[in-house]
């Protein structure tokens, strides 16, 4: 017996019972279709977190204060080792393109009777080219203002639908922050949110010279900073550059060699890898969970199979009578077997398909749909049916001819 | 000089469900020649079933020698007792055993896709089967939409396809009415006797052991008589005399 006789021998056992065989087939068409769906989340999920933090650019380090033996702290417990002075000092390095330091507080801003509390953030003129902000309106203040310590601020996005009425043009507009008088010379472009829901548009930006005298109370290290923004002037040169702001700070700071970095420096490509090994085990989650129904799916096929082989006694019976050895019975039932899986595993990939479109339509959730997921769907469906369909198969083929024959 | 198909010495046949022991068989000696047509009478439960079982190598002796065409049945692999099934015998049963939910022509064919045989000449020699067994016309039908007679005749169309050295019936005529039955005789009558068929039918009824040329009698796991039947009667001939029925 030929492989197309035996497969014409069992796709006629299938449609002898269409239905049972289409009920057998759900099992694992919806086992399929969840792989595939739940695949397609996680990869979508995990590509729109890995570009969003590559758009944040892959030559950026944070430089940012670290415990450690004898670090001073301040009142609230934060570590305040890094200065304004350590930050120019970075930007000196002949592989840094830019530097901008942060320090931010609290402040209540108002325009007119209008008050909004929010984040006030001091920095200097680079963080501009390091985020690589098209301003809405205006522009971002010069290293001139720096210097001067000017009473200038630039707005994000919320900050002004805020503060201001619906259509007013807020450039040159004089708002307070916290009783002090400051120009508004630009508008942030909106960011969007950030990771934990905060909102990365309710923020306004001044000087970080300004910050540092007006807003921040008197530390206990004068010209502390709450991070460094450093960007190289190219991905390959990151390394470098964060040997040498190692070398660099350990010499400002006095470290002994036997001492250890009172800060740590954070890399995006870092970042990125923790992302993507957490949206990976989150893709590894969902599928297994997929995979479980396809195993019960799987289970399903066995048990009509048992049923069938039962049923079909008197078939293999008469088929053993008129000459079917028991391999041509082992192979007609785990023919059928497998027909079930990979005909009900073409049917999900395609459900699959449809439905985390359907999801990305609906949940406004990207999908992305993955070959290999798919592949993999089929290969384990095709498994299924042959592990699950082997042993009513045997019991089938174990059969005695003559007690075949007369069961009723 | 005689060609033995089947030699059968000594043969036994022992069922043990439980503890007890049900002697089917005790000792069989019977030797059947190429071409001819046996009838095998006994009482209920007196082994005809159990024999036909082991003569159509669907069941093996508990102990004794069977050779089929001189070779040693007992001796053989599963799949080689398969494969002397699907080309050296053909079985016909009380009960038709058709394949349900298959129309006649695939059922006839069913014995030589086993065989491997390609499926257009696989085809064109079910249909010309069943047109030699009288059911031209019928080749879609399925087994329920066909009289036990016409079943019948596609079991024989399946017994014949693949050209056996031999025919076991088992009660053929079992589940039919009088006058099919001699239609079914008289078939196996003309195949017998145009091929040279080896026919060996078991029966109850004395009327069909007439239609063959010797008789085997079998109680309790045993033959008690086998000799000639002197003239044994044409179910053609009968056929033709008896008159049409009314419906
Ligand atoms: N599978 C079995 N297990 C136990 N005993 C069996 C089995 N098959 C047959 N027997 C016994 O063997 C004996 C012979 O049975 P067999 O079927 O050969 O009789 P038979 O001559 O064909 O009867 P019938 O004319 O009623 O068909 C009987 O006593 C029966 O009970
Ligand atoms: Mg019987």
């Amino acid at each position: 017996m030929d492989l197309y006789a035996a497969l014409t021998v069992a796709w006629r056992g299938l449609l002898a019972n269409k239905m049972r065989s289409i009920l057998t087939m759900l099992g694992i068409i919806i086992g399929v279709a969840a792989v595939i769906i739940m695949i397609s989340i996680g990869q979508g999920a995990s590509a729109q977190v890995t570009s969003r933090i590559a758009s944040m650019g892959s030559n950026l380090l944070m430089v940012m204060p670290a415990a450690s033996f004898g670090a001073v702290r301040g009142a609230g417990g934060q570590v305040n080792s890094l200065t304004l002075d350590d930050a120019r000092a970075i930007g000196e390095l002949p592989l840094v393109q830019n530097v901008a330091p942060e320090a931010r507080s609290q402040v209540t801003a108002s325009f007119g009777s209008r008050t909004w509390t929010t984040t006030v953030n001091g920095t200097t003129a680079g963080l501009q080219a390091i985020k690589g902000w098209q301003m809405t309106a205006g522009a971002f203040f010069s290293n001139d203002d720096v210097d001067r310590a000017a009473l200038v601020a630039v707005l994000g996005p919320t900050v002004v639908a805020n503060l201001f009425p619906s259509g007013f043009n807020p450039i040159g507009a004089s708002i307070t922050l916290n009783n002090l008088q400051f120009t508004v010379i630009g508008v942030l472009p909106s960011q969007g949110g950030g990771f934990g829901g905060a909102d990365q548009d309710d923020v306004i930006y001044i000087p970080i010279t300004t910050a540092q005298r007006r807003f921040l109370g008197q530390g206990v290290v004068p010209n502390s900073v709450r991070m460094i923004n450093v960007q190289a002037q190219d991905t390959t040169s990151l390394t470098a550059v964060q040997e040498e702001i190692t070398s660099l700070l350990r010499q400002r700071h006095h470290l002994g060699a036997n001492q250890d970095d009172d800060f740590r420096i954070q890399n995006m490509t870092a970042v990125l890898d923790t992302v993507a090994a957490a949206t990976g085990s989150m893709t590894l989650l969902l599928a297994g969970i997929a995979a479980v129904s396809l195993l019960v799916g799987g289970i399903g096929i066995m048990n009509i199979m048992l049923v069938s082989v039962t049923e079909r006694t008197r078939e293999i019976g008469i088929r053993m009578a008129v000459g079917a050895t028991r391999g041509a019975i082992l192979t007609q039932f785990l023919v059928e077997a497998m027909i079930l899986s990979l005909v009900g595993g073409l049917i999900g990939v395609a459900g699959g398909i449809i439905g985390s479109k359907v999801v990305a339509m609906l949940a406004k959730w990207p999908t992305v749909l993955n070959p290999m997921a798919i592949l993999l769907a089929m290969g384990f469906a095709a498994l299924v049916g042959i592990f699950f369909g082997y042993y009513p198969a045997r019991k089938a083929a174990n059969a005695d001819p003559i007690e075949a024959l007369r069961f009723e | 000089m005689a060609h033995p198909v089947i030699q059968l010495k000594g043969v036994t046949r022992v069922y043990s469900p439980g503890s007890n022991q049900v002697w089917a068989l005790r000792g069989i000696n019977l030797e059947i020649n190429r071409g001819e047509m046996v009838a095998i009478m006994g009482a209920s439960g007196s082994g005809k079933s159990t024999l036909m079982h082991i003569l159509g190598c669907l069941d093996r002796p508990s102990s004794g020698q069977y050779l089929f065409a001189n070779q040693d049945v007992t001796r053989m692999t599963p799949d080689r007792l398969a494969r002397v099934r699907n080309r050296e015998i053909g079985f016909i049963f009380q009960s038709f055993n058709l394949l349900s939910h298959t129309p006649a022509w695939e059922n006839v064919c069913l014995p030589m896709i086993y065989a491997g045989i390609p499926r257009p000449v696989m085809i064109r020699k079910a249909m010309a089967m069943l047109a030699r067994v009288g059911l031209k016309g019928r080749e879609e039908h399925l087994p329920n939409q066909l009289s036990g007679g016409q079943q019948q005749r596609v079991a024989i169309a399946r017994a014949l396809v693949n050209e056996p050295s031999i025919i076991l019936a088992d009660e053929p005529t079992g589940a039919l009415d009088t006058r099919t039955s001699i239609e079914i005789m008289a078939l196996l009558q003309q195949l017998h006797q145009e091929k040279g068929l080896t026919i060996v039918i078991v029966t109850h009824e004395p009327d069909i052991a007439a239609y063959c040329e010797r008789l085997v009698r079998i109680r309790d796991g045993q033959i008690i008589e086998d000799r000639p039947v002197p003239e044994p009667r044409l179910a053609a001939r009968e056929l033709a005399a008896l008159p049409v029925e009314e419906d």
